[in-house]
């Protein structure tokens, strides 16, 4: 018999809410399915399993917030990896699971509902206060405003994401990144000129839903050039560096109204650009709704950010632990260049490049971004 | 500043609105040489002759109707039905009549015919004398309800009440007119809004006419329990300023409704409707009623009593919507 848990999507998670099951029991499942969608500080997040079989017993009930690990549900069949454990000699039915705080209600007791007046309830949503752990005051034991210890927000449109869980976040990790992480940077002006001519030839050809952002060649640019300089690519964890052989780019993403959300591209590097074009698409998207996947969250192996085209000249990016690099795009301008020697007016974009001095060093960091400029010179070969 | 009594306040207005538009005339039951069943006209008739304050027959729906007709012919009659609950003999007049001419006229006619009647118990004047029949008059649409609790009120809402080109019911409390109050001369009120009459943060008191005064005492006692009370007068019944009423609740976030009609489909309960439709959410507790008992308003001083809303009931309700 297995278990599904709940996930850790990221070092600084702690717990989460399960918002919803997408699966009843009975329902065979199979590796990589969606389950499941958990709110956790970084939004909702569908939640996949990892292994084939049978759900037996959804054991968390939608809005119980639970510690990383406690076990949502419980699989039977399929291939579950068989660990000889050794044989509890006494009370064996509690050594199936670490010990972990477990709320003290998970379920539901029929007739004993704990009353919550609507002001409190909305205002507990609002505030992600788990209603289990408040005591009532008002008539019958009902939960009120007044118990909730925290003072009314004006009402929030549902359709925004809660900002105030991502903000936390995001200052918990860029905390943690400058406190821990020995940066270095680098920048490399790049003409773009060729690049940029050789998109809008691309796009002329083509329907608008089928033509390339610039982000696009940069994205695939830069996982290239990746492949050739492994210290940049992977997870500084415990001491120690453990470069990835595959490359899923996090691709910043900013949200409406404040925050922002770098989640994966898988096999950046190996998907050709109308490929790529559609899986950003689609993440930008699911990220402004709110609806990305757990690996999409966890899996990113290094971070690009690019600030388009309405952006500044540069950014000096900050790395997202516990990864070792980031690559920084600023806006293409115009600019007076050297060509063979004459002065001419070109597209020209600063490249920077933030790196973990534990791993890398700068002349490894100037390569790659050297590498990346060779590469943006030649846009038909990245096709 | 003038201290003058609700009754004083009340006459006052009448004289006023006579002065000043020779349309205006009062009829009704021993209005005239009685000086008024409540002594409201007393003198009126010595000023303004027998045409303009006329005694009429113990006929409501007769004298009634006959106030319609000479509104639709141009005047503006002040009819004054004895108490409310003689008012149901007009009922005809007032709802098949007044309330519908205009609609049925696709808008040709108008009735701008004020009608003023006593209304409340507490007196001892058994079941025939003592209902409060207001809740029932703001059902109907195509009239306007008024309930003045202060004496301001009573010497501001008929001159309102005259200048309105659709008929107006307003409804006095019999035992307010011993009331006296301070009011600065000239009285300026409107007939659309409720009042907050105490500002508060715990509980909506929300009530109208003869009960603002209990629900006032009852708010200075929650107040010695630590309980702030808003206290609203409606003022108003029909239409129902809600827009007062829904952000006191927002505010408060629960709320107890004082009505002196009986709770099976009163106004209490339409107050509470819309207190749920507009501020459910806002809500910290289900909203309570304190009304009357569902019985015949009896004559014994005691039972009487008990049957009205009274202060400690007041009190109670609003404890209870705090969990208290």
């Amino acid at each position: 018999m297995g278990s599904f848990k709940m996930p850790s999507l990221g070092s600084d998670m702690e717990d989460g809410t399960l918002v919803e099951w997408l699966k009843k029991p009975g329902d065979q499942v199979h590796r990589g399915d969606i389950v499941a969608v958990v709110e956790t500080e970084k939004g909702a997040i569908e939640i996949e399993i990892f292994e084939d079989g049978q759900l037996d017993k959804l054991i968390v009930a939608p809005g119980t917030k639970v510690p990383v690990g406690t076990v949502l549900a419980t699989l039977v069949g399929g291939e579950t990896p068989t660990i000889e454990e050794p044989k509890p000699e006494i009370a064996p039915q509690l050594a199936a699971e670490p010990v972990r705080p477990m709320p003290t209600e998970i379920m539901p007791t029929a007739g004993t509902r704990q009353r919550v007046s609507p002001a409190a309830r909305r205002l507990a949503e609002q505030g992600n206060i788990d209603l289990a752990t408040v005591r009532g005051s008002g008539p019958d034991g009902a939960i009120v405003v007044a118990d909730l210890a925290i003072e009314a927000k004006p009402v929030s449109t549902k359709t925004l994401p809660d900002l105030e869980p991502m903000r936390r976040a995001i200052a918990a990790a860029m905390s943690r990144s400058k406190r821990e992480i020995p940066h270095y940077y680098l920048s490399h002006s790049i003409d773009v000129e060729k690049a940029q001519n050789w998109i809008n030839r691309y796009n002329m050809e083509r329907e608008s839903a089928d033509r390339l952002l610039f982000a696009v060649l940069l994205i695939k640019a830069s996982a290239l050039a990746l492949r050739d300089y492994p210290e940049f690519n992977g997870f500084h964890e415990e001491g120690n560096f453990a470069p990835s052989a595959a490359i899923h780019v996090g691709l910043a993403i900013a949200i409406r109204g404040g925050g922002l959300a770098a989640p994966a591209i898988h096999d950046s590097d190996k998907l050709g650009l109308p490929a790529l074009m559609a899986k950003m698409r689609d993440l930008i998207g699911r990220v402004r709704r709110g609806g990305f996947r757990s690996s999409e969250i966890s899996d990113p192996t290094v971070t690009i950010s690019s600030l388009g085209e309405r952006g500044v000249e540069a950014l000096l990016p900050v790395i997202y632990p516990p990864q070792v690099a980031i690559l920084g795009f600023g806006t293409p301008l115009p600019k007076p260049w050297s060509v063979n020697g004459r002065i001419e007016t070109r597209s020209i974009m600063t490249a920077s490049l933030a790196a973990d001095h534990r791993v890398s060093d700068g002349h490894r960091g100037a390569l790659l971004l050297k590498r990346i400029d060779e590469l943006l010179n030649t846009p038909e070969a990245l096709q | 500043m003038t201290e003058i009594s609700y009754r004083d306040a009340m006459g006052a207005a009448i004289r006023e609105a006579m002065i000043a538009d020779p349309r205006v005339f009062l009829m009704g039951e021993d209005v005239g040489h009685y000086g008024g069943c409540y002594a409201v006209s007393k003198g009126l008739l010595e000023e303004f002759g027998p045409e303009r304050i006329r005694d009429t027959p113990l006929s409501e729906s007769a004298f009634t109707g006959a106030g319609i007709g000479a509104a639709l012919g141009g005047m503006r009659p002040i009819v004054e039905l004895m108490t409310c609950n003689f008012s149901l003999l007009a009922l005809d007049q007032i709802m098949n009549n007044a309330a519908t001419l205009r609609h049925m006229s696709g808008g040709q006619f108008n009735v701008p015919l004020v009608i003023r009647m006593a209304t409340g118990g507490g007196r001892q004047l058994a079941a025939q004398h003592s209902h409060s029949l207001e809740g029932w008059y703001a059902h109907i649409p195509g009239i306007r309800v008024l309930a003045p609790a202060t004496v301001e009120d009573a010497r501001g809402m008929l001159g309102k009440a005259l200048d309105d080109p659709d008929p107006v019911l307003i409804f006095e409390n019999a035992l307010l007119y011993n009331q006296t109050a301070e009011i600065v001369e000239p009285v300026s009120v409107d007939i659309d809004h409720a009042a907050v009459r105490r500002e508060a943060n715990h509980v909506s008191l929300i009530t109208y006419g003869g009960s603002l005064g209990k629900t006032m005492e009852a708010a200075g006692k929650l107040e010695k329990d630590g309980i702030e009370a808003e206290v609203i007068d409606l003022r108003v019944l029909r239409p129902l300023d809600e827009a007062t009423i829904l952000k006191s609740v927002a505010k408060t976030r629960r709320a107890v409704v004082i009505d002196e009609g009986w709770r099976s489909g009163g106004i209490a309960g339409e107050i509470i409707a819309r207190i749920v439709e507009g501020a459910f959410w806002e809500l910290d507790a289900p909203p309570a009623r304190v009304c009357s008992a569902e019985v015949p308003i009896p004559y014994a001083r005691h039972l009487e009593l008990a049957a009205l809303p009274s202060i400690e009931r007041i009190v109670s309700a609003a404890r209870a919507v705090m969990g208290r």
